[in-house]
């Protein structure tokens, strides 16, 4: 222990004295821009004509920011940055390896495309109730969740993106909507709750909040200390979170009543934090455990891509259905995490990335097509292929994409999943996976033919819906849709992004010497 | 092997990709002869190709491509020898002479450029098939023949028929393209190798695995889905709903036989067991009879062409099967007939469909002197089909007839069942071919006359490529017939049959064949009354099956989600409370995490015990409170013990806010109980209540348990002690929980101070809902989407 004299003399063993490279912002910066920027436009709130034109640029920023941290690490391994420069783990350290900074770019990017498409999508009273300021804050929180590296400290920013999202959902305030607000908060809260309850365990057991220091201290624990409750705690907290059966009725219950942009940007996000954390802390952290709970995982794996699938087709309003296949990918992710391989991990990365562009622009595929006279129910829509083939084509793709099928990017993730499940044997995993890719083709099939195939109903063929595409809209979908279709042409450096970040998780020394580098270890 | 010009053949390959992005834009230029335009995409694909044939009739294997994904081994690669080769050159000759078709055919139809792009687009995914040397190349290939045939057979979109047989093929074939994925997948796994050109030299592995079976199911479940082996037939007919270029493109010349050419491909390392002999055999057998007997029954003569179409697949899987040399060359010059001869008629029946208003043989006749130029292309085609010589249907029959022939009952009860099938062929050849062209002139809705060039250019070529290709047979076989069944067979083989018959048991098969046509064609109505009232009688067939499967799937997934998704919180919080019971104390049961039994503190003060007792009391008085508003303040009893508890040991800090927190919680929950209208007291039904006290009593214990087990471990003090030691000493105060959240853990802070801040925001929107309306019953929004909606099929 330090005296009170030489304290001062020796500040090395409590500060991180090195210099930071400029580089080094990125880690932390994509987070504090967020803030930054959501709090100014807090403060021009009644400004609506001012607020997009200064969040679209700052989200253009964003997505930049992102992606030079993904090339950064890409180039230079997992990057950590403490802050106040305290040393880990006594002070918070931001981790940036490439799972982190591939969710954050991608993320970013869809959010970049939410600003976008919400242009006209939310009037002014929207804005003025804080479309943007909450669209930067969850960022804040989503970003966060992703770079962080302190488990307490990602409970915060998964508190951040709860509240703001709670925000986004009653944004606009209707009755119905206020019934879906309810049903999330409630079953999210006590998600958070129990988030917070098992961390609170977790350092009871460990004595310590960085993550790094976890994965070290794991192995020394492993077999004194009671780590199945606390990882099948997390599990469920985190599923929860994902919206993995039995888990899941929150999701159903709220994403089809807010605005559209908002449930296009949940359904692409949201649940897709809870899959970073299971492959964060079960991935990374707890990988014995996880070993143990992998059937467990697997059954879930397996209802809830069956059951999503099912869900779909039952539904007779699309944004419903699209819920449903939201909760189906979050199967297909769950049986890569249940696997646990290097196969499994990357297909479930792989897939997480695709399902964040995908189902975003699914939503707003389906929000254009109500826009242009259709409706969001089947048995009242049609009609949309011969008055608008582009948008009934980038429909179709986005359609063919959730499928798997080819040459989108919905394809090679579960292909991938499909051969890491044969590896090991796991035939039934494999085939719920392909069954469900079937399904999901049956699902999204029917609501083509139904919405854009099929004539207008004759009572509406008369507002025959000369209106133009909404451009700004059109080019947030079309925008999202080259991403899906160049990942399926080319998906080799996605793929490469993704085997090199299941890597990480798998073996995390490039992790723990980010955080604690060699010579200065604890 | 060679790899000549790998770049050339890559943009040879991507040819029709790039055309179909033109094609709109040309035919609004353009119109209806941007096709001549068009077509020379794959005309240039044909010649590129050609250029291979010389080193692949001498066994050459030419191979090429590029890594495309070489993080999973996956590469773009092609392997072209004598079977692939035949294919492209079928698929790219066609393929020109429908481009034209379809420009004459759909002439100033509005959407022509979209369906040229589409027609371009399945030759892309055709070729691709056919010329993958990469399984999962193949696979993305096959899939996109899917889609793009999904999208043509439904082409006529607004017409209900069209889109269920869209649906109907997407679902079939791509069910089919997720076992032949499993399939390859399955065959990776079993070898190590994820290339045809590789896999040709582990057949004996694969057939000695103990997962053979599995992956010549899971390949046969792929192969027989897209070639419409019964009794996953029923999609084709229906696909005749497209267009008729599509017919005959897809659903005829090319797509279909995709099954055919992968059963073929596979043939050297999958075939040649009991399996394969037994399987391929009968349902190609039964397809060929099924197949005829359903063409016998039609009027239309699209309809009699599909059905006859599902025959021929069936006879090339027949053959396929048998896996003799005979019966691969059959199965070879078989597959080369049957694309011409049938693509030929179908763009027939589209000519007279176009010329005379009507494509229903029953009303149609005696158009031979108004349409003299497609008459002669369809007795062509006619002749090729029913086996007669001198086209090279004849050879190809003849070389069945060889093949099959052995004295034994296996083998003669296939050949009783290709003489039938062959015979029923013989008849709807000609009923096509005749019908509407010989007899007396029958009045048709449009006054029938020649079609343009577009039109018949294409039948009357497959006609005459069809003779020259019988009458120079040396030649075909050599470039042609003997690479292609060297390729089938996985070793060298020499196809030498040719027009001059050999006097034998096949050329007797032959006159059985055709006498028996002769006599059923004679009675093809009496034959077509038959099976009409058979099929009547019969009543349920596959094709009812699908949309019953449809249907039921909907109603099963309406009745699963109301379920699994009932719309009631109550409902949901019960079962997530149950899940965190489970989840604490599965895992301590079943990994034996339970903690040890606290022994009772020795040194515990009367002091404390008085306000844990205060903790009890308050909590028992929640339970036991007669109106909500006393429970409440129970409530708040239990807090401020709590907060008492954390004062005495030693946490003033946490103790102060904890008792605001509660003050506040009381007032708040107070105030909003009295604006909620509930009723004063809590009145569940006594079960109810046992059931929820359980669930509650299962969390609660088990998180005191869990508790009690983590607290039972030492504790590392790293953290506490650092910031104890230099909360004064660096960082300047000595509240050390102040400095935890202002400095150690600012950044935490940083977020919760978002958090109140975005709180604040989203009450605002809150406060802004207005509640005019009587407060309905909208508890249950979840369910009332789930309607009985009609399962549309459409």
């Amino acid at each position: 222990m330090a005296g009170k004299s030489e304290g001062l003399q020796d500040l090395s063993t409590v500060y991180a004295l090195e210099p930071l490279a400029a580089a080094d912002w990125l880690i932390v910066g994509p987070v504090a821009w967020c803030i930054l920027i959501g709090a100014l436009l807090l403060m021009l709130r009644k400004r609506t004509d001012v607020q997009p034109l200064i969040a679209i640029p700052a989200l253009v920023v964003l997505v930049l920011m992102t992606l030079g941290l993904v090339w950064h690490v890409a180039a230079n391994g997992t990057q950590t940055m403490t802050m106040g420069r305290w040393l880990p783990p006594f002070g918070i350290s931001f981790t940036a390896d490439l799972l982190g900074a591939f969710f954050a770019a991608t993320s970013s990017l869809v959010a970049l495309a939410a600003g976008i498409y919400g242009r006209s999508d939310v009037d002014d009273s929207g804005r003025r109730y804080g479309f943007y300021p909450f669209l930067l804050l969850i960022m804040a929180g989503i970003l966060g969740a992703f770079l962080t590296g302190d488990i307490f400290n990602l409970y915060v920013w998964f508190e951040v993106l709860l509240i703001a999202s709670f925000g986004l959902l009653v944004l606009g305030s209707g009755r119905k909507q206020l019934d879906g607000a309810v049903k999330y908060a409630f079953l999210n809260l006590i998600a958070t709750t129990l988030f917070l309850a098992t961390t609170g365990y977790l350092y009871g057991l460990f004595g310590t909040l960085n993550m790094a220091d976890i994965a070290v201290k794991a192995s020394e624990l492993r077999g004194t200390a009671p780590l199945m409750t606390l990882v099948t705690l997390y599990l469920l907290a985190f599923s929860m979170k994902a919206a993995a059966f039995p888990v899941n009725f929150w999701l159903p219950a709220s994403y089809h009543t807010p605005r559209l942009v908002v449930s296009a940007l949940f359904a692409g996000l949201l649940t897709k934090v809870g899959i970073y954390a299971l492959l964060r802390i079960l991935g990374m952290l707890f990988p014995f455990e996880r070993e143990e709970l992998s059937f467990l995982i697997a059954i879930a794996a397996v209802l809830t891509m069956v059951l999503g699938v099912i869900g779909a087709l039952a539904q007779n309003d699309i944004r419903r259905a699209l819920g449903f296949l939201v909760i189906s990918g979050i199967g297909v992710m769950m049986a890569g995490l249940a696997l646990g391989s290097p196969a499994g991990l990357s297909g479930a990365i792989l897939y997480a990335a695709h399902s964040m562009v995908v189902m975003t622009a699914l939503y707003f595929a389906v929000g254009i097509a109500a826009r242009l006279g259709g409706s969001f129910e089947l048995t009242s829509s049609g009609g949309l292929y011969t008055r608008h083939g582009l948008l009934a084509g980038l429909t179709l793709v986005l359609f063919f994409s959730v499928a798997g099928l080819p040459p989108m990017s919905g394809l090679w993730p579960k292909i991938m999943l499909v051969k890491a499940s044969l590896d090991i044997g796991a035939w039934w995993l494999a085939g719920a996976i392909l069954v469900t890719g079937l399904l999901t083709t049956i699902s999204v099939g029917r609501i083509w033919i139904l919405a854009y195939w099929r004539p207008a109903p004759p009572d509406r063929s008369g507002d025959a819906g000369a209106s133009p595409l909404p451009l700004g809209a059109t080019a947030a979908l079309a925008g999202l849709v080259a991403l899906t279709i160049a990942a399926g042409v080319w998906p080799e450096p996605l793929m490469a992004l993704s085997q090199e970040a299941a890597r990480g998780l798998i073996d995390p020394s490039a992790y723990v010497l980010s955080v604690f580098p060699a010579e200065v270890q604890p | 092997m060679s790899a000549s010009a790998p770049g050339a053949t890559f943009i040879v390959l991507m040819l029709p990709f790039l055309a179909a992005i033109i094609a709109p834009w040309l035919t609004r230029r353009l119109g209806h002869n941007a096709a001549w335009l068009l077509a020379l995409a794959p005309v240039a694909i044909f010649l590129h190709f050609l250029g291979f044939s010389s080193e692949i009739a001498t066994g050459g294997i030419v191979t090429g491509g590029f890594k495309w994904v070489p993080s999973y081994n996956v590469s773009f690669s092609w392997l072209i020898d004598g079977l692939s080769l035949t294919f492209v050159l079928l698929i790219s000759g066609i393929g020109a002479l429908i481009m034209l078709y379809s420009g004459g055919y759909l002439k100033g139809h509005d959407q022509l450029g979209r369906f040229l792009s589409f027609m371009l687009l399945f030759m892309g995914a055709m070729l691709g098939v056919v010329i993958s040397d990469s399984f999962l190349m193949l696979f993305v290939y096959w899939e996109l023949t899917s889609i793009t045939s999904f999208l043509l057979i439904g082409f006529d979109h607004s017409r209900e028929a069209s889109r269920r047989a869209a649906l109907q093929a997407l679902v079939v074939t791509g069910a089919g393209g997720l076992a032949l994925l499993a399939g390859l997948l399955v065959i990776w796994n079993i070898t190590g190798v994820s290339q045809i050109s590789l896999l040709l030299n582990y057949g004996d592995e694969l057939r000695e695995s103990p997962f053979y079976l599995l992956a010549l199911l899971l390949v046969l479940g792929g192969a027989f889905s897209k070639s419409a082996q019964f009794p996953l037939h029923f999609w084709l007919p229906n696909a005749m709903e497209a267009p008729t270029p599509v017919s005959a493109y897809l659903h005829s010349a090319t797509m279909v036989k995709a099954g055919v050419y992968l059963l073929m491909r596979l043939n050297p390392v999958l075939g040649e067991t009991l399996w394969w002999e037994t399987i391929l055999p009968l349902f190609g057998g039964t397809t060929l009879i099924v197949g005829t007997l359903l063409a016998i029954r039609q009027t239309d003569l699209k309809l009699m062409l599909a059905y006859t179409t599902v025959s021929s697949l069936g006879l090339l899987v027949m053959l396929t099967g048998f896996g003799s040399e005979h019966a691969i060359a059959a199965a070879v010059l078989y597959l080369v007939a049957h694309s011409l001869f049938k693509g030929g008629l179908f763009m027939v029946a589209g000519l007279i469909d176009h010329e005379a208003g009507t494509r229903d043989v029953t009303r149609l006749g005696g158009l031979r002197k108004a349409m003299p130029i497609t008459f002669v292309a369809a007795m062509a085609a006619a002749i090729s089909m029913a086996g007669l010589p001198p086209f090279i249907g004849f050879l190809a029959k003849e070389e069945i007839y060889y093949a099959l022939w052995a004295v034994d009952p296996w083998s003669l009860a296939f050949v009783a069942v290709a003489v039938v099938g062959n015979g029923l062929m013989f008849v709807i050849g000609f009923a096509v071919a005749i019908k509407p062209f010989f007899g007396p002139a029958v009045k048709t809705p449009k006054a029938a006359h020649e079609g343009p060039v577009l039109l018949w250019l294409g039948p009357l070529t497959l006609g005459v490529a069809a003779l020259v290709m019988a009458l120079l047979s040396p030649i075909t076989h050599r470039f042609i017939s003997s690479p292609m069944a060297s390729a089938v067979a996985g070793g060298a083989e020499t196809v030498s049959i040719s027009l001059i018959p050999h006097i034998g048991a096949p050329l007797m098969l032959s006159l059985v064949t055709i006498g028996f046509g002769i006599i059923a064609y004679r009675m093809l109505d009496r034959l077509r009354a038959g099976m009409i009232s058979l099929l009547a009688a019969i009543g349920w067939g596959p094709d009812h099956g699908f949309d019953q499967l449809i249907a039921g799937l909907v109603r099963l997934s309406v009745a699963v989600t109301r379920f699994v998704q009932p719309g009631r919180l109550e409902i949901y919080m019960t079962v997530t409370f149950l899940m965190i019971a489970a989840a604490l104390i599965a895992p301590m049961a079943w990994y034996g995490e339970w903690p040890s039994m606290p022994a009772w503190p020795a040194d515990v003060q009367f002091h404390e015990l008085v306000v844990f007792s205060m903790v009890i009391i308050g909590l028992l008085a929640v339970i036991y409170a007669r109106d909500r508003l006393t429970a409440i303040v129970s409530l708040g009893i239990q807090g401020f013990a709590v907060a008492l508890i954390f004062m005495l040991f030693g946490a003033p800090d946490l103790s102060f806010t904890q008792f605001m927190v509660e003050t506040l919680a009381v007032v708040i929950l107070a105030l909003v109980m009295t604006r909620l209208r509930l009723t004063a007291s809590d009145h569940r039904p006594t079960l109810q209540k046992a059931f929820d006290m359980s669930v509650a009593v299962a969390c609660g214990g088990g998180f005191m348990l869990y508790l009690l087990a983590v607290t039972q471990q030492p504790f590392n003090t790293a953290l506490s002690d650092f910031f104890a030691a230099y909360s004064k000493l660096v960082a300047h105060g000595s509240n050390v929980v102040n400095v935890i959240i202002v400095d150690f853990r600012g950044t935490d802070t940083l977020g919760e101070i978002a958090v109140v801040m975005i709180t604040g925001l989203a009450i605002l929107s809150l406060i802004r809902i207005r509640t005019p309306r009587v407060a309905v019953a909208d508890n249950d929004p979840d369910l009332t989407d789930v309607t009985d909606h009609k399962a549309e099929v459409r």
